[in-house]
């Protein structure tokens, strides 16, 4: 009880000192009652102030007291001096709201774990190779069958899960024409029961939903899509769907918090992994294999199992492969298995970030090192005019623990407002920026609770940022010598200016480090979007459409011809897929008869015309004719000829995959196929037309119009007897590729841009505050003489001093964390004497500007009102 | 003219005596009560009396109300708890056991 009270007393602060004041005076008065003399009576009191303190001492914390009267105190000098405050937090607000974004994106694609039972216990399993480049590859997908003697072979340690990859479909729920997209993960039946999770409605799959092939179709919902699509209907169970060519009925909704197991895509629909057309194949890789690994199992024997499972798996596989090398055969089988962990589960997106996340969090996170040097400055300058207040107070008794604990207070409140205009900052921020990295077909949707960890991560951070910049000028303050404090003269000028200039010093390094990366980003931007392309995106539709069984060529053709007749439409070609959405069918070659080297070359069904229609430039030989069919004619890139047929004329040669056989007709223009990051790969364009009928294909249309979005109702419909799926402009396609590259640049320079402004209001800063100090030393040079000039270069001399240190050093660290981004740079080559030149010159540029009003300041000083007025 | 000093180590035994004899008294009549009981010999001091009630008070042996006065001023009575009590008990044997060791010594001597 009696710690209650205690801390109750010391927040109510005033009250207890009246009730103490009360109870003397009436002392006092009880005693003149009893005859005692008046003045007597009160002196016998002692001091009365301290008498009321040691009794106060007793019923309450006296630190607590102590804290809620600086508290009260600092927000009055907060409020006293409006302008600086707000500058300080506004600087601070806004490095402490990008820390807590950056904390946000990061944790939910990097760290937060699913919300599944012991997921720490989770793991990716994925195959390890070198390929032909010597570079490690790893790659994460799997065939089922595989994964059906990997699962047998390890089922006393591990219970192995099978997910693909989350993908949106074309999903119906009554008639055709009302087409939807939603997002499908086909998972294996069991994933449910071993991650420990519950319905919220309805079922969730079982082992016994996944038997037997096409035999399961039922679907679980997640609770997003459920709440989403049905508004929480519970009629939604037992609801059926058309997706493909199988209807799906609905049998259940699963809990609220899962949403799959990939950060970055939330899962619709899960589907039993019996109901993908690939189960049954062994050489489809479609799917993720998941392990739980079960409690006290040790992982390296599971490990080394799985391998040799898989190993054997792939060495009866190896037994079909026809005209291959031992050596590419050697290659393929030599893979290792490793086991990556897991909790937070597993996802591209992830893959894709990762490093870039990392960039953004340091970035971010020298940007709120330059605000804590900004705002420690303004603090050690305000201590500087508080000399003197600081000095009575230890004059009359405050302990210098009592001092740090009040420029402390102060600090906290900075930070607090801060912190607080920075979660606001961080709330909407975050979600921008995760609405900047969608691919157009396939949007990122991340989970983005603002819950205890984001709180505590800002608290901590609030914490942090409070000692950073409090800390120094608050032992500084409590270091004040009352005597020399009062008798007028600063106590240490020089030390005070040491600090502040180091600080500058420090906050130039950092911004010129974060100048130095926001120019490398950009120019990977620019050199990637300005890559040659080999074709031109402009006014380029792609259709991708799906038809209800496969159908010869005569089918699409016709299709293709329908559109060639609608109004607007220029040209019309076939294809497997568009360029640039990261499909490919590749394969080794053999060129003459010989045996396939080890270089993998893509390849792409196109119909005649297309290289017209993408604007592809024929280097030599011809398009293909209409009577040209798959096998037969084939045209190949220029890389091809490079490699396969090292620079000579290839027309005429042919070439066999497998046992497809071709004769080389043209030679196109290189561009890129599957990526505009890689470099371009050996393609092989074989024809559209071939003897097998096909269920889906891509139109491939360029409009007259310049906007082709403009087209594509009409000729989304003018496609009758196929549905089509997805409707892209290829210049969308273009700009998927580089949206990491495009966020990376422009999140980089608007943190450089912060940290420029910073750093400049810094400068400033110091700057005033020192002429400020030395304005008596500056009117006696000039009234002995001294130029304008001269004055100038005495203020800025030691500050430009440092910042050219600061400079050096930045471009140093610079240079050391190059490395670190490598894979994040395209074709751009960080000594570059430009890369180097932009950001020196800035931060100069920046410098000068910054020094410019001190300066004037300065040499503008009148040596006779300075010298008169002290 | 007894010092203050004379109270030091006994004002809380002093005090939790006063109260249980006589309960519900405020400072200046526990000062006065000191006074008078021992014959004019002890004195509480008033700087030294009011933190002492204050820090009992906190330490739950003493509970303080305010009350209204005849003569309308408010007054800041105080009175034992059960834990005083104890304290009380534990204070008196102590300060039996230190007198008659100190006795003790001044005899042998």
């Amino acid at each position: 009880m009696s710690f209650w009270s205690r801390i109750a007393n010391s927040i109510r602060g005033d009250g207890l000192s009246r009730e103490i004041d009360e109870e003397i005076q009436g002392h006092i008065e009880e005693a003149i009652e009893q005859g005692r003399d008046p003045a007597e009576a009160r002196k016998a009191f002692g001091p009365a102030l301290r008498t009321r303190e040691e009794c106060r001492d007793f019923r309450l914390l006296a630190f607590l007291d102590s804290l809620r009267a600086d508290t009260v105190f600092g927000w009055r000098q907060l409020m006293k001096r409006k302008v600086t405050s707000a500058a300080a937090v506004l600087s601070l607000a806004l490095a402490i709201g990008a820390c807590t974004a950056a904390f946000r994106l990061i944790d939910a694609i990097l760290l937060r774990p699913l919300p599944v039972a012991a997921p720490e216990r989770l793991y990716t399993v994925a195959r390890q190779g070198v390929d032909v480049d010597g570079q490690v590859r790893t790659a994460d997908m799997w065939a089922y069958p595989d994964f059906r003697l990997m699962r047998a072979a390890v089922k006393s340690q591990a219970e192995l899960i099978a997910v693909s990859y989350a993908q949106p479909m074309d999903v119906t729920y009554q008639s055709d024409a009302e087409m939807e997209k939603a997002c499908v993960q086909y998972v294996s039946g069991w994933m449910f029961d071993s991650f420990g999770l519950r319905p919220a409605l309805g079922r969730l799959f079982t082992e016994n939903d996944d038997l037997k092939p096409r035999a399961h179709p039922y679907a679980v919902l997640s609770y997003d899509y459920w709440t989403r699509r049905f508004a929480r209907d519970p009629k939604a169970v037992g609801r059926t769907f058309r997706l493909d060519d199988g209807l799906f009925e609905i049998a259940g909704v699963g809990p609220e918090p899962f949403t799959g197991t990939e950060p970055g895509t939330v899962t619709d629909i899960f589907l039993p992994t019996m109901m993908h057309p690939a189960v049954v194949h062994d050489d489809w890789t479609w799917h993720r294999t998941l392990a739980r690994i079960k409690p006290g199992v040790a992982l390296e024997p599971v490990r080394a199992r799985l391998q040799a499972t898989s190993r054997a798996f792939e060495e009866e596989r190896a037994k079909g492969f026809k005209g291959m090398s031992r050596e590419s055969i050697e290659r393929f089988l030599d893979l290792k298995t490793v086991l990556e962990p897991a909790a937070a589960g597993a996802s591209g997106l992830r893959d894709d970030y990762r490093m870039a996340l990392a960039a953004m969090g340091v970035l971010v996170a020298l940007v709120l090192l330059i605000a804590c040097a900004n705002v420690a400055n303004l603090m050690a300058a305000q201590a500087a005019a508080r000399a003197r207040e600081m000095a009575l107070r230890v004059s009359i008794g405050a302990g210098r623990a009592r001092l740090v604990q009040l420029v402390l207070v102060e600090s906290a409140w900075l930070a607090l407002l801060s912190a607080a205009l920075g979660a606001w900052l961080a709330w909407w921020s975050a979600p921008f920026v995760v609405s900047r990295i969608n691919p157009p077909d396939n949007p990122v949707r991340l989970n983005l609770p603002a819950d205890w960890r984001v709180l505590a991560f800002e608290v901590a951070l609030t914490l942090a940022v409070t000692l950073l910049f409090g800390l120094a000028p608050a032992l500084r303050a409590s270091k004040v010598n009352p005597a020399n404090a009062l008798r007028g003269g600063a106590s240490s000028p020089h030390a005070r200016r040491r600090l502040m200039h180091a600080l500058i010093a420090v906050q130039v390094a950092f911004c010129f480090l974060v100048l130095f990366v926001a120019g490398l980003f950009a120019a990977t931007f620019d050199r990637l979007s300005h890559r040659p392309m080999g074709f031109s995106a402009d006014r380029i539709l792609t259709l991708d459409a799906r038809a209800p069984q496969a159908q010869s060529n005569v089918f699409w053709e016709q299709a293709a011809d329908r559109l060639r007749a609608a109004p607007g439409v220029e040209t019309v070609a076939l294809a497997d897929w568009p360029l640039l959405t990261g499909m490919s069918w590749n394969g080794f070659v053999s060129v003459n008869g010989a045996p396939p080297g080890p270089i993998l070359a893509d390849f792409m069904k196109v119909s005649p015309g297309w290289f017209d229609t993408m604007k592809i430039a024929l280097l030599a030989g011809r398009d293909f004719r209409p009577t040209d069919a798959t096998p037969g004619a084939a045209i190949v890139n220029e890389t091809f000829v490079r490699q396969f047929f090292h620079g000579e004329n290839p027309i005429g040669k042919s070439i066999a995959k497998n046992e497809l056989l071709f004769q080389v007709v043209g030679v196109a223009r290189d561009s890129p196929y599957r990526s505009v990051r890689e470099p371009v790969t050996p393609v092989v364009y074989v024809p559209f037309l071939s003897q097998q009928p096909r269920q889906s294909a891509t139109f491939v249309v360029r409009t007259a119009a310049s906007n082709p979005l403009a087209l594509a109702s009409i000729l989304r419909h003018e496609v009758t007897r196929a549905r089509v799926g997805n409707l892209r402009t290829q210049r969308e396609l273009v700009q998927a590729q580089t949206v990491r590259e495009r966020l990376l640049a422009m999140l980089a320079l608007f943190f450089a841009a912060v940290a420029l402004v910073l750093a400049g209001i810094g400068l400033y800063g110091v700057l005033d505050y020192s002429v400020l100090q030395r304005r008596r030393e500056i009117g006696i040079r000039m009234a002995i003489g001294a130029q304008a000039g001269d004055i100038a270069r005495r203020v800025i001399a030691d500050v430009f001093r440092m910042v050219l240190a600061g400079a050096l050093v930045g471009l140093v660290l610079g240079m050391l964390s190059v490395r670190y981004i490598a894979t994040l740079l395209y074709q751009v080559k960080p000594t570059d004497p430009a890369m180097l030149a932009i950001p020196s010159a800035i931060v100069l540029a920046a410098a000068l500007v910054a020094a410019l009003p001190a300066v004037f300041h300065a040499v503008r000083i009148d040596p006779v009102a300075m010298l008169r007025a002290d | 003219m007894p010092k203050t000093d004379s109270l030091q180590g006994s004002l809380d035994l002093l005090v939790l005596k006063i109260l249980s004899r006589r309960p519900r008294l405020h400072g200046y009549a526990i000062m006065s009560a000191i006074k008078d009981w021992s014959g004019d010999v002890l004195h509480a001091e008033e700087g030294s009396l009011y933190p002492a009630l204050h820090r009992m008070e906190e330490a739950g042996w003493i509970r303080a109300r305010w009350i209204t006065k005849d003569s309308g001023r408010r007054a800041r009575i105080y009175e034992l708890t059960a834990g005083g009590r104890k304290q009380l008990e534990a204070e008196e044997s102590r300060w039996q056991a230190v007198t008659s060791a100190v006795n003790r010594v001044l005899r042998t001597v």
